[in-house]
């Protein structure tokens, strides 16, 4: 028997499972899927060093393994720790969990400015959907709101950092996927902002990406902000011929016109293959892509409760066409 | 009066230079080590000792050596933490400033057993005239050659550099400080990974703070028996206590640990009693990161034993009625001091240094700051009381790295002990812009054994 033949015995919320070394809990809790994943709002699988900030992801080990069964003393990040032969974790069973659980999502929405209705991001926000799965309907927070200047970071992306829960995921893309990161993480504390200290065009093939990672509406795309809401528009797998990237995309289309062109995103929100900003900003003729049929959208989102596989509602809101 | 291990010729004249410091037998263990000692016993040697970490958390210094990886053909690395940033700690910059070569020396000794041969202090931004005093001394270490190639013929290699903060408290949480030292934001990283596997580099590193690495001199000296048996049970050797506050003679002041804490506070050698025949009223024996100890839980324990200044007495009672050693700030109030101010002052301290990696700590302190803000001037609800005892506890342990829990630890005890005094900051808006509470009606909590 080789290394690789190894595999741990886990049991997440009493659902046993065999897993390899080294998967972190909150994988093998994706290979469990439905309640057993703890949410995640920093963790992205492709993103190396992400995760661990947020802490929704908080679950109890209950037993640390086999050899030492004693519990964590602590609730754990699931996202960066992994998992030990024989371990037993508790996530939506845990009183515990579910508790720090709540309490993170109030930390997260106390200076959140909560403009849902008039934000981008609503209809395909993590944030929206963890609040409504952990979050109360009422707030205890009754000071002013944290806010931030607006900063002008290029013509396809808009950074709203009023929004931002400082997830990192942004600057991760920006470093592992783009040339040359241009811009990060500024000051300290609840003043942290994501920028680019002086004010300057982000500019690189790849940089739209930080429109697909954000969790929230922090970071959203030029090209389609107030044209329409998502769950308005009809999601199509597509794709072209791409010198930069694979090409493989989700155009998003109301009536004949392309609104908006996003990467393939799985269940939990992650993109696998990044697209090239030309895909992204620049083709919005339906003849620049051949479109392979509609999307599923198989996460508990409002766009897939609007039933696009027939026939969408008209709409009036005319597009500018660029 | 307690015998002194590290503070013995602090006040002698030219101390702070290489020769005054040899004159009173500076850098005899260093040459007793390189002659006569091989790393590993100098390792068993600290064990010995029972030295435990003089930072805050109190781990054992020989253990936490031990667990360093030692992987072929991977350099590993030694810091020193001075970044001392702790409100109501100062015995560092008091060490570092008249008697730095104690610390070099010190350095030299735990980067020799370590096998470390490039070693950093990092010392806070705000101490630039320290770094001054460092480099200073470590040029004349380098003169005499005691740093650099081949040291005093051992055939040991050390390289020793002083780097700057840039004055954050968060780099004094060691991944923190790793990071930083890497020239990167000072965020804590996730453990595990643990420094003594994947530290600067991503190569094997110990931290230790200054005064732990100042006490390996007298170990190596005289031996890690003789220095256990100073202090009392697993509090071994002699510590560096800052007191300040309302007391008779605030300064550093090197006890042997087991001293009783009523001795410490009340007596003639230490902080010689509370100023102008006051009353206490609280004290926080280690540093704004511990629980505060009402007056009736100072002296003495909750089951009525003598209180002593050591890692066991001054946490018995859990957090209920205890506190923590810490890292030495001893920080005393006296009956006008109004307990809801001095925890504001606490969490506007810890919101201002969050680094805002993670959320409970980065938004949690922020809003305890403006309840505490509000409690404090005036405009506090009843309800608000109970919000900040649900905000701390959902910060606790819930965090990254320790300082959120340094956060909520302060707000929970105030609440838990002061309770009364917070209720009449709500009732009475007007007077406690005023008027202080006093010492009136602190709880006593009921304690099942009792």
């Amino acid at each position: 028997m080789t290394d690789s033949d190894i595999k741990f015995k886990i049991i997440i919320d009493g659902i046993q499972l065999e897993v390899d070394p080294g998967t972190t809990i909150l994988n093998a809790a994706r290979l469990i899927g439905g309640e057993a994943v703890p949410p995640a709002m920093c963790y992205y699988s492709s993103l190396d060093g992400s995760g661990g900030k947020c802490r929704t992801c908080l679950v109890e080990v209950v037993k640390g393994s086999e050899k030492d069964p004693r519990p964590m003393p602590k609730l754990v990040a699931s996202c960066m720790t992994l998992v030990a032969d024989g371990m037993e974790v508790n996530n939506k069973i845990s009183e515990k969990v579910l508790e720090a659980r709540a309490g993170v999502v109030e930390f997260l929405l106390i200076n959140h400015p909560l403009d849902c209705p008039i934000c981008d991001q609503a209809g395909e926000c993590d944030l929206q959907n963890l609040a409504y799965a952990h979050g109360k309907s009422n707030t205890r927070y009754d000071f002013e709101r944290r806010t931030f200047d607006k900063i002008d970071i290029g013509e396809y992306i808009k950074l709203h950092m009023t929004r931002c829960i400082l997830c990192y995921r942004c600057v991760y893309v920006a470093n592992q996927l783009t040339d040359k990161r241009e811009h990060g993480i500024l000051m300290r504390g609840d003043a942290t902002e994501i920028g680019t200290f002086i004010e300057k065009n982000l500019k690189n093939d790849f940089i739209g990406n930080v429109i697909d990672v954000c969790p929230v509406g922090a970071l959203t795309d030029k090209t389609f902000r107030f044209k329409s809401r998502v769950w308005y528009t009809k999601p199509m797998d597509a794709h072209r011929n791409c010198s930069c990237c694979k090409g493989k995309a989700v155009v998003w289309m109301i009536g004949d016109e392309i609104a908006r062109v996003t990467a393939r995103k799985d269940q939990y929100g992650e993109v696998k293959e990044f697209i090239c900003n030309e895909c992204r900003f620049e083709k919005k003729d339906k003849f620049d892509w051949t479109i392979e049929g509609p999307r599923n959208i198989d996460r508990s989102s409002v766009i897939s409760a609007n039933h696009y596989l027939e026939d969408a509602p008209k709409h009036t809101i005319l597009l500018n066409k660029a | 009066m307690d015998r002194k291990l590290l503070l013995e010729h602090v006040l002698v004249e030219g101390i702070n230079g290489i020769d005054g410091y040899q004159k009173k037998g500076g850098y005899r263990a260093l040459e007793k080590a390189l002659n006569s000692m091989s790393p590993n016993e100098i390792v068993e040697e600290v064990k010995k000792s029972g030295l435990r970490g003089r930072g805050g958390a109190g781990f054992p210094t020989g253990m936490k050596w031990s667990f360093i990886a030692k992987p072929e053909g991977v350099p590993r690395h030694f810091l020193c933490n001075a970044d001392e940033s702790e409100p109501g700690t100062f015995k560092d910059r008091y060490l570092m400033e008249k008697i730095p070569h104690l610390l070099i020396e010190g350095m030299i000794l735990s980067s020799y057993a370590l096998g470390c041969n490039l070693s950093y202090i990092y010392v806070r931004g705000e101490y630039m005239y320290i770094i001054q005093i460092l480099e200073k001394a470590i040029a004349e270490a380098y003169h005499k050659g005691y740093l650099g190639k081949n040291i005093l013929g051992s055939g040991y290699d050390l390289e020793l550099a002083v780097t700057c903060g840039a004055g954050a408290y968060i780099c004094g949480e060691e991944t923190a400080m790793i990071e930083s030292l890497e020239g990167n934001r000072g965020n804590p990283r996730i453990k595990p990974p643990f420094p003594a596997v994947k530290g600067l580099w991503g190569r094997p590193t110990v931290v230790n703070n200054v005064e732990t690495i100042a006490a390996i001199v007298p170990i190596v000296n005289e031996g890690g028996d003789a220095y256990a048996k100073i202090g009392i049970g697993k509090s071994t050797g002699t510590k560096l206590i800052s007191a300040c506050g309302n007391i008779n003679k605030p300064g550093v002041y090197e006890i042997s640990l087991g001293i009783s804490v009523e001795e410490f506070l009340y007596g003639d050698d230490y902080c010689g009693g509370i100023k102008n025949g006051k009353q206490l009223k609280a004290c926080v024996p280690g540093g704004s990161s511990v629980p505060i100890l009402p007056h009736h839980l100072v002296c003495k324990t909750a089951n009525g034993d003598q209180r002593l200044m050591s890692y066991e007495s001054l946490s018995d009672g859990g957090f209920i009625t205890g506190s923590m050693l810490g890292s030495g700030g001893f920080i005393v109030y006296d009956e006008n001091q109004c307990i809801v101010k001095n925890t504001w002052n606490f969490t506007r301290f810890y919101h201002h240094e969050s680094c805002g990696q993670c959320s409970p700590c980065r938004e949690g302190t922020g809003w305890m700051e403006k309840i505490f803000h509000r409690l404090e001037h005036g405009h506090g609800k009843i309800e608000d009381i109970d919000l900040l005892w649900d905000i701390q506890r959902k910060i606790d342990g819930n965090t990254i790295c320790p300082l959120g829990e340094a956060a909520a630890w302060p707000v929970a005890s105030a609440i838990r002990h002061f309770r009364e005094e917070f209720e009449w900051h709500v009732k009475e808006p007007a007077l406690c812009l005023v008027k202080n509470y006093g010492l009136v009606g602190i709880n006593i909590p009921v304690l099942n054994n009792a």
